[in-house]
């Protein structure tokens, strides 16, 4: 599936002018960017609740309502809020849609709330949401970020019923709740566990590499594909703790001369201000 | 006179013994238990001994021919996993099983991870468990033809007296080839004088089970509930054949010494406090996890390095 979304890529790229921003974010959401396929993103959900088809679409649309209805708020009151406290609005706003919806699904769909469980509270804090938020919503105007809050959900809901999905008839012989494979099947019940979670992101991620392994020989951007926690966006964006030391981690990469460089940089950026500051005095 | 100095990197003395011939030392080893199990179980057990053993060769030829790696399966251990495996298995499961499992243990936890020496746990283990959680009816099921009943572990935890003599021997239900205490001591015996392996993993294992038991089963000094422990279950499998592997075991010898006395811990906790009967193979992984935090405490530190600094 995310093998379709790259081949596109480049022809996307090319109309990127042409095609309405409505549509440009659409696709952004759903191909170019997808949050969990080329970005990695939103992994605690996408590993918990994708046991069936259902549970990952359940959670991928409350997700999207919660991330369209965001977006559009934060981007409403982007010029009201305050740079320094944005975080805690962000998680604010984002917060009371997450309680609409929670009691929503627990008024008109019982058993759906049942089964998701506590991920459905854990949306507050699902880097996606915050992440569109901050990257995308509280810098440009509200119609836009309405349609990327979109594109990005229905992206997350399109990756978490395709893992939900394989995991389903995998581990259960069902699709959607309906028995598809035949009798003499035997479940691996494992696929339904936890374990099989993990199995089926790693297959996906070992697909996602190779794509990107093929795209760079072929001399594409593919810096926007990340793989694990690390983004390839570069060490600078990413505040992990600890993260520099972890020169092994991609050293052959040329990843830590990289993040060396930009280590660099900031220090001489410091160095400089303290000069600055010590000139003003 | 003129001499020519040969000039090489170390090792400069290298013994004769070979990856291969070590495989083929524990698979004869492994032999008197695999004989008594299809002597025991019928040719249902020699029908899935092969396919597991063939679906574990063929996993590793494959994954190597897609992954234009050099072929490994020369050094035979692709067969001793292979054969692990089929020996973990109940002899009433259907031969798909061994396919699968042979191939999850081989491809998932063997190659993925880089082949032999790499694998941070016993590929056969691994497979055994992911066979259990995927299909546990038919895992945990040991009924034959000729057996009908629980496996005597579980009628020692229901808190019935077993026949030792029986456990010794033998002739009780279980998986292939976990049930002959005695073959598998032998095949041990073997490998020992051989020196392939030692008795530090598998003695501190055993001692310090006996002694887990002794505190804390709530049996006391129970003569027939510590010798039906040692004898049930595959305790004698695990710790001669799958706690020595070389890969997923410490280097150190006190580092061995640890990884056994915390088998036995784990396998007292699973055996006594667990749900189930047997705990040997969720031990035996959780140790082969924790190896590295073993080595990080045993490695020996070089002589002038530790000590306070004045």
């Amino acid at each position: 599936m995310s093998e379709e979304t790259m081949t596109k890529t480049p022809e996307t790229v090319g109309e990127k002018k042409e095609m309405p921003v409505v549509l440009e974010r659409l696709w952004n959401g759903l191909a170019k960017e997808n949050p969990t396929f080329v970005l990695t993103l939103g992994m605690c959900p996408t590993l918990a609740v994708t046991t069936s088809a259902i549970n990952g679409l359940g959670m991928g649309l409350t997700t999207t309502v919660v991330l369209a209805l965001s977006n559009v708020f934060i981007s409403m009151l982007r010029k009201v809020i305050p740079d320094k406290v944005r975080i805690p609005a962000f998680i604010v706003i984002i917060a009371s849609f997450v309680t609409v919806m929670e009691l929503l699904l627990e008024g008109y769909l019982p058993s759906l709330y049942d089964s998701l469980g506590i991920y459905i509270p854990l949306i507050v804090v699902n880097c996606i949401i915050l992440g569109r938020a901050e990257a995308y919503a509280s810098k440009n105007p509200v119609i836009p970020s309405f349609f990327d809050g979109l594109g990005m959900g229905l992206g997350f809901t399109f990756a978490l019923t395709c893992i939900g999905l394989v995991r389903e008839i995998l581990g259960s012989g069902k699709a959607f709740g309906y028995m598809i494979m035949p009798e003499s099947f035997v479940p691996v019940s494992i696929f339904v566990m936890a374990p099989g979670a993990f199995f089926v992101l790693a297959l996906l991620t070992a697909v996602q590499n190779q794509i990107k392994i093929k795209g760079e020989a072929k001399g594409k951007d593919m810096s926007k594909i990340g793989s694990g926690s690390c983004m390839g966006s570069g060490c600078a964006s990413c505040r992990i703790e600890g993260c520099e030391s972890r020169k092994f981690y991609d050293a052959k990469a040329g990843g830590s001369t990289q993040a060396a460089a930009e280590t660099k940089t900031v220090a001489t950026v410091t160095k400089k201000k303290q000069q600055e500051g010590g000139d003003e005095a | 006179m003129e001499t020519k100095a040969k000039v090489s990197s170390n090792p400069h003395v290298r013994a004769r013994v070979t990856t291969s011939m070590i495989m083929l030392a524990v698979i004869l080893a492994l032999m008197p238990a695999t004989v008594y199990g299809v002597y025991h179980f019928g040719m249902h057990a020699l029908m899935l001994i092969l396919v597991t053993v063939a679906s574990a060769v063929a996993s590793e030829f494959l994954f190597e021919l897609i992954c234009h790696k050099k072929s490994t399966i020369g050094d035979c251990s692709a067969i001793v996993t292979g054969l692990l495996l089929a020996l973990n298995l109940p002899p009433s499961a259907p031969w798909w099983i061994g396919v699968i499992g042979g191939a999850f243990a081989i491809i998932v936890v063997k190659q993925l991870f880089g082949g032999l020496g790499q694998n941070f746990m016993n590929p056969a283990l691994g497979a055994r468990c992911f066979l259990v959680l995927s299909f546990t009816r038919i895992m945990t099921d040991f009924h034959t033809d000729t057996f009908t009943g629980a496996t005597p572990l579980a009628a020692l935890k229901a808190g019935e007296s077993p026949d030792i003599y029986q456990m010794v021997m033998g002739n009780i239900p279980g998986c292939i080839g976990e049930t002959s205490m005695i073959a598998l001591v032998a095949g041990a015996c073997f490998l020992i004088m051989l020196g392939v392996i030692d008795l530090r993993i598998p003695g501190s294992y055993i001692a310090s089970l006996v002694i887990f038991l002794l505190l804390f089963s709530g049996r006391g000094f129970d003569y027939e509930y510590i010798a039906g422990n040692l004898a049930g279950g595959g305790l004698m499998l695990g710790a001669f054949f799958m706690a020595t592997d070389y890969v997923t075991r410490p280097i150190t010898k006190k580092g061995q010494y640890l990884f056994g006395i915390l088998l036995g811990l784990l396998t007292g906790i699973f055996r006594v406090f667990g749900s189930g009967a047997e705990g040997v193979s969720y031990a035996i992984i959780l140790g082969n996890l924790c190896v590295p935090l073993i080595e990080k405490i045993s490695w020996p530190k070089p002589f002038g390095r530790g000590g306070e600094r004045t």
